[in-house]
């Protein structure tokens, strides 16, 4: 067996070595077996319909995946009541396989009474927690329990330029301690930069004022390092997009955008819009802490509170067997 | 040019069918791949899974069992490039005990935290029967101290220090026979709980040849007695080929030395004898290399897994089925975990309620006797009291009575004496002094 390492590596803390002993190459192992399985990442979007949603979606993953293009007509009826409706396809990069989920919510703020439109939503995050925890309680368990919990709530956020609605509070007021929830500003093209800027800063005092907390939270940084990466990020949010899937030319190049009488808004131009922004946050350096913090903090906080409640139980019936020899 | 566009055709479309197949393999039915029009970017995920890891820190605990005096000391010493303290044991341990150490190791940004744990005293009794019994208690030990994080309702798994064993690496002394029978029989003990790495200790003291027919039966022996050691797993293209010809090599025949030796112009890990030089690292010397290849470079993270997945899952589920605990299909009833919870907190509260009950009840009681008790004390003192007051009050009459009587004597003295002092004054008037002469004399 032959390596390229060489010669001796000096090491601080514990024990002095004397030479290389290949610790390290676990980084190596464990990245291969990631690759190998594969992961589960599952995205919700809440909001009124017309906000482009799937096509963000579509836009931020660079192909087909939102309900909208799987097979449904694109002037679909709005529903009466709230829908949860997700759609589940495999994507491939790099040799890292990836099962994406997207959660959509038809019906979302669309009706005219809109009162406890999020608790269908509510529900649904819930029944995935129980999915999970009734997989993790089983005496004999699946190797890879699936994950079907909701790991990212977009919430899209209509540009009004005023304020955030009540609606818009009260979801994220709920919310936001089940589930990660991201603000988005959708459509901002139709925002100046100065009523984009004023406009995020009010946004980001209503949500201070009334508490709630988005994603990424401020408790759950883990060094300095972190906080100042996260604190920097908290200060742009909520990011003002743009989504499209057409393609047009600029300057030679093929980009994605909208074309209008008055110029062409380049999606992934940082210029335009913050669309590479948040695709760069969501998928290229938070979509692990994402799924871990829904694993460790919303799971963990849904199993404490079903162990400790009595009220969700199932009555036993009199003829039970189910009494074990305790 | 008709066949070359079939052809193309039917390898595309084999190439549909295999990637579907591969797709199906790991994410069910049902789910659909879909092409990407450009980079996304998630390809980044397992770098942000591993940075998160060699943030957290990395685990990896190894037991080594083995008879007193075959090297365990040096190899891990030697493995680990590293001198770990301890002193060597003596051979007059009454039992078997497990001593472990834990150490911190680092590695470019890799921060591993190291845990030996070894056998002390193993195969030193007379009587050996119960030698395996204290390592397969230390495992389960660690098992169930995981077992009971994971079923705490407040719980940080993120955070927990695993003490599982990953890696249990046997050391069979270098008899050149055949196993011990206390070595099949520990063995047999491990296999379902730990990933055994059997290993040939010392086997600078084997011959070559002596060497390939002992692996040799010693294989054998493990099929025959069905004793399940780690295979080095073959699943994974790019290492599947290193691990199965290790796989053929084990058990590996080690030597293990921290002493420096300089041969040619380098200084190398060796053990020095008049008649040559074992060199560790030299791979027609021993197995040294294959083994630290295999357990560090190559297979470190899948023996993690083997343990989590394989090893303590069954403890799980034979430890919860011990308990009591059944499961149930998913439309009857949710959480018999929760339930059966349920009912053992009530059941411990009531067994809490009817001490408490108990305990109270024997506190009445105590205070009502000794409230008895202080009563009759309390009787008995003003008894007492009472007769001691008779008494004084009798003594006081007779002490008054003889007062009385004396005072009677006294008076009566004193008539007398008064009367007697008339009748003196009388008779002087009467009779003269001439009486009083004579009473004088009489007197005198």
């Amino acid at each position: 067996i032959s390596h390229g390492h060489g010669g001796s590596h000096s090491s601080s803390g514990g024990s002095t070595l004397l030479g290389y002993i290949g610790i390290d190459t676990i980084i190596e192992q464990m990245r291969k077996k990631t690759m190998k399985t594969g992961f589960d990442f599952n995205i919700m979007v809440v909001g009124p319909s017309g906000l482009g949603k799937s096509t963000l979606v579509n836009t931020l993953f660079k192909s087909q995946v939102s309900r909208k293009s799987a097979g449904w007509a694109r002037d679909e009826k709005i529903p009466k009541t709230v829908e949860i409706k997700s759609v589940s396809h495999v994507i491939e990069e790099g040799g890292v396989k990836m099962k994406l989920t997207i959660v959509d919510t038809p019906g979302f703020g669309d009706q005219i009474n809109n009162d406890n439109c999020w608790e269908p939503i509510s529900k649904y995050i819930n029944e995935q927690f129980e999915k999970f925890l009734k997989e993790e309680v089983n005496i004999t368990r699946k190797k890879r329990i699936p994950d079907t919990r909701v790991h990212c709530c977009l919430y899209f956020i209509p540009p009004t330029g005023h304020c955030l609605r009540q609606l818009d509070v009260e979801f994220m007021r709920r919310l936001s301690h089940s589930v990660n929830i991201i603000p988005v500003i959708a459509k901002s093209d139709t925002m100046t930069i100065e009523e984009r800027q004023e406009f995020k800063q009010r946004v980001r005092k209503e949500l201070e004022n009334n508490g709630i907390e988005f994603y990424p939270q401020k408790e759950f940084d883990d060094d300095m390092e972190d906080k100042s990466d996260n604190d920097k990020i908290r200060e742009t949010m909520p990011f003002a997009v743009v989504g499209s899937d057409k393609e047009h030319q600029v300057n030679g190049k093929r980009v994605l955008g909208r074309k209008t009488a008055w110029g062409i808004i380049e999606v992934e131009n940082p210029n335009h819009c913050e669309f590479a922004q948040l695709r760069d946050f969501l998928i290229r350096s938070h979509l692990q802490d994402l799924k871990e913090v829904t694993h460790n903090i919303h799971y963990e906080t849904y199993r404490a509170k079903r162990l400790n409640d009595n009220g969700g139980l199932h009555p036993i019936s009199s003829n039970d067997t189910q009494e074990s020899n305790l | 040019m008709l066949s070359h566009i079939i052809a193309g055709c039917l390898r595309f479309s084999w190439w549909r069918a295999f990637a579907s197949g591969i797709q199906r393999k790991f994410f069910g039915e049902g789910v659909r791949a879909v092409p990407l029009a450009g980079h996304v970017g998630f390809d980044s995920m397992p770098d942000q899974l591993v940075n998160k890891s060699v943030n957290r820190g990395f685990c990896f605990n190894i037991l080594c069992v083995g008879e007193t005096g075959l090297g365990k000391s040096t190899l891990m010493d030697t493995l680990f490039n590293t001198k770990f303290e301890g002193e060597p044991t003596q051979h007059n341990q009454p039992g078997v005990t497990l001593k472990s150490n834990t150490y911190e190791l680092q590695e470019s940004n890799v921060r591993l935290k190291l845990t030996v744990v070894n056998t002390v005293g193993f195969g030193d009794q007379i009587n050996k029967e119960d030698s395996y019994k204290s390592i397969v208690e230390f495992i389960d030990t660690q098992f169930e101290a995981y077992l009971q994080e994971e079923l705490k309702i407040k719980r940080t798994l993120h955070s927990y220090h695993d003490t599982r064993i990953h890696a249990c690496l046997y050391f069979i002394a270098p008899t050149g026979h055949s196993l011990k029978s206390l070595d099949l029989v520990t063995m047999k003990k491990l296999d379902s709980k730990v990933n055994i790495v059997p290993i040939v200790a010392k086997s600078d003291a084997i011959s070559k040849s002596e060497l390939a027919k002992f692996k040799i039966k010693i294989t054998s022996e493990l099929v025959s007695n069905g004793v399940q050691i780690y295979q080095f797993p073959t699943d994974d293209e790019s290492v599947a080929e290193i691990n199965s010809t290790m796989n053929s090599h084990l058990p590996f025949a080690v030597v293990g030395s921290t002493e420096e030796v300089k041969i040619g112009n380098k200084m190398v890990k060796a053990r020095q004898y008049p008649w040559g030089t074992v060199q560790v690292e030299n791979e027609n010397h021993c197995d040294f290399v294959k083994l630290r290849e295999m357990l560090i470079r190559v297979n470190m993270e899948d023996l993690r897994e083997q343990t989590h997945t394989r090893h303590y899952e069954l403890y799980r589920r034979c430890k919860l089925e011990e308990m009591g605990f059944k499961d149930t299909d998913p439309d009857s009833k949710p959480f018999s975990l929760q339930e059966t919870y349920e009912a053992k907190r009530n059941e411990f509260m009531g067994e809490l309620q009817k001490k408490e009950e108990e305990m109270r009840q024997m506190f009445v009681q105590r205070v009502k006797e000794k409230e008895a008790e202080l009563k009759e004390a309390e009787k008995e003192l003003h008894e007492k009291f009472d007769r001691l007051k008779k008494l004084h009050q009798d003594e006081k009459k007779k002490l008054e009575e003889k007062k009385k009587s004396l005072d009677d004597e006294v008076n009566m003295f004193k008539q007398k004496k008064t009367a007697a002092e008339l009748l003196l004054n009388q008779a002087q008037q009467a009779g003269g002094s001439t009486t009083l002469k004579r009473d004088k004399e009489r007197k005198k």
